[in-house]
């Protein structure tokens, strides 16, 4: 089952003789229980592909589905995004006079989940992330590696198919960085998907499929493992 | 390096016979230097010779049961505090074939550059596979750890290369 696709997808920006060419004719897919990995320098289009899986950007051409549904079509994209699409960002952006649980809480307290629910929701993927145990404690008391686990516990609660993930691992030294991925792996294992951006190839290499971006445009890529093929 | 520094760090958490050594450097280094048991009696009577172990008895299979010497713990001392050297570490044959496809001029450099990723790339999935397989055992994941670092440092300077072959044209 596909949970994204972007077909055929070119983003520019400006006109004219200034346009810049985010994006040429990118086509890629992220089916349920893969990990897809984008690697390119900066300048690449990652964060372009990546915002536009998400529905924070629109494609200039092209088409972008999350599962049926395509996003040009869809009215209130900030409530799909709640609902079915987790963000993960090299900045982690927790709210510092919310606890971790709070953080966590947050977007489905936005959805209108009571707060019994989404506390007990939040409880069960930070368990998912190991930081169960920091769920009081508020970001600055966090280290930075444990900050990232809550990020992606925020990320990852309800019943949110997608995880976008740019550059999740930025700051981290290499464990951290790994438990970061081992996360993401479980979750893609799990039924997930997973859109990671990173120019790290360590972090690259956790993925099922690694797409190289050059210039806007997709030069290369490994092969989907034949477990996965369809 | 050599086998027989190898199996003097094993010698020295006790006496070991042929087999049990064999099968515990290969769990040790994660199996990423198979040695056949022919290399392991060959090494253990060199180092015999050179009084860093002592046979001792036949186990009831008729196995001999080796033990480390005074001499055999202070070559194991000599060796760990002593760096490795680069110029003891073989050539890269990959650095040679880039810096023979840019002499040659007429071969395409970027797409040499551009194959080698994408197979440097799943090597490292490969790796990482086998990271995660690893439930327990220090020294083989820090094997696999090394290796995998090494093709990171692979990939950078490919994406190095790349730049810098960019900048040229």
């Amino acid at each position: 089952m596909t949970v994204v696709r972007l077909s055929e997808v070119a983003r520019v920006h400006g006109e004219g003789a200034t346009a810049v060419h985010a994006l040429r004719d990118v086509s890629l897919e992220v089916g349920a229980g893969e990990l897809v990995a984008v690697m390119g320098p900066s300048g690449s289009g990652k964060s372009t592909l990546l915002n536009l899986a998400g529905g924070l950007d629109r494609p200039t051409s092209g088409t972008v589905r999350i599962g049926e549904r395509d996003l040009a079509t869809v009215r209130d994209l900030a409530a799909l995004r709640r609902r079915d699409v987790g963000y993960v960002f090299q900045d982690l952006n927790l709210i510092t006079s919310l606890t971790a649980a709070e953080n966590v809480m947050l977007p489905r307290e936005l959805d209108g989940v009571r707060s019994r629910l989404a506390r007990e929701e939040a409880m069960a993927v930070l368990t998912e992330t190991g930081t169960a145990h920091l769920a009081d404690r508020f970001p600055d008391e966090l280290s930075g590696g444990q900050r990232q686990r809550v990020a992606i516990a925020r990320a990852l609660v309800g019943e949110r198919r997608l995880l976008l993930a740019d550059e999740p691992t930025g700051a981290l030294d290499t464990r951290a960085g790994d438990e970061v991925l081992e996360i993401l792996r479980t979750r893609c294992d799990a039924g997930g998907a997973v859109l990671l951006v990173t120019h790290e190839p360590r972090y690259a290499a956790w993925a099922d499929r690694v797409v190289f971006l050059r210039d806007g445009m997709i030069s290369d890529a490994t092969d989907a493992p034949l477990t996965s093929a369809r | 390096m050599s086998i027989r520094h190898g199996l003097l760090a094993l010698l020295s958490r006790g006496p070991r016979h042929g087999y049990q050594l064999r099968g515990e450097f290969e769990a040790s280094t994660g199996a990423t230097w198979p040695l056949n048991i022919g290399q392991v009696y060959t090494t253990l009577s060199r180092m015999e010779r050179d009084g860093l172990v002592a046979p001792g008895e036949s186990d009831e299979q008729g196995r001999v049961v080796y033990t480390i010497t005074a001499d055999g713990r202070a070559e194991m001392a000599r060796w760990f505090g002593t760096p490795i050297a680069q110029s003891d570490r073989p050539r890269d044959e990959l650095v040679i074939k880039l810096a023979m496809a840019v002499a040659a001029k007429e071969v395409d450099v970027a797409e040499v550059v551009r194959r080698q990723r994408t197979a440097t790339m799943r090597a490292l999935q490969e790796l990482t596979k086998a990271k995660r397989a690893v439930t327990q055992g220090t020294a083989q994941r820090l094997v696999l750890d090394s290796m995998i670092f090494q093709a990171e440092a692979e990939q950078r300077w490919l994406d190095h290369c790349e730049a810098v072959l960019k900048e040229e044209r």
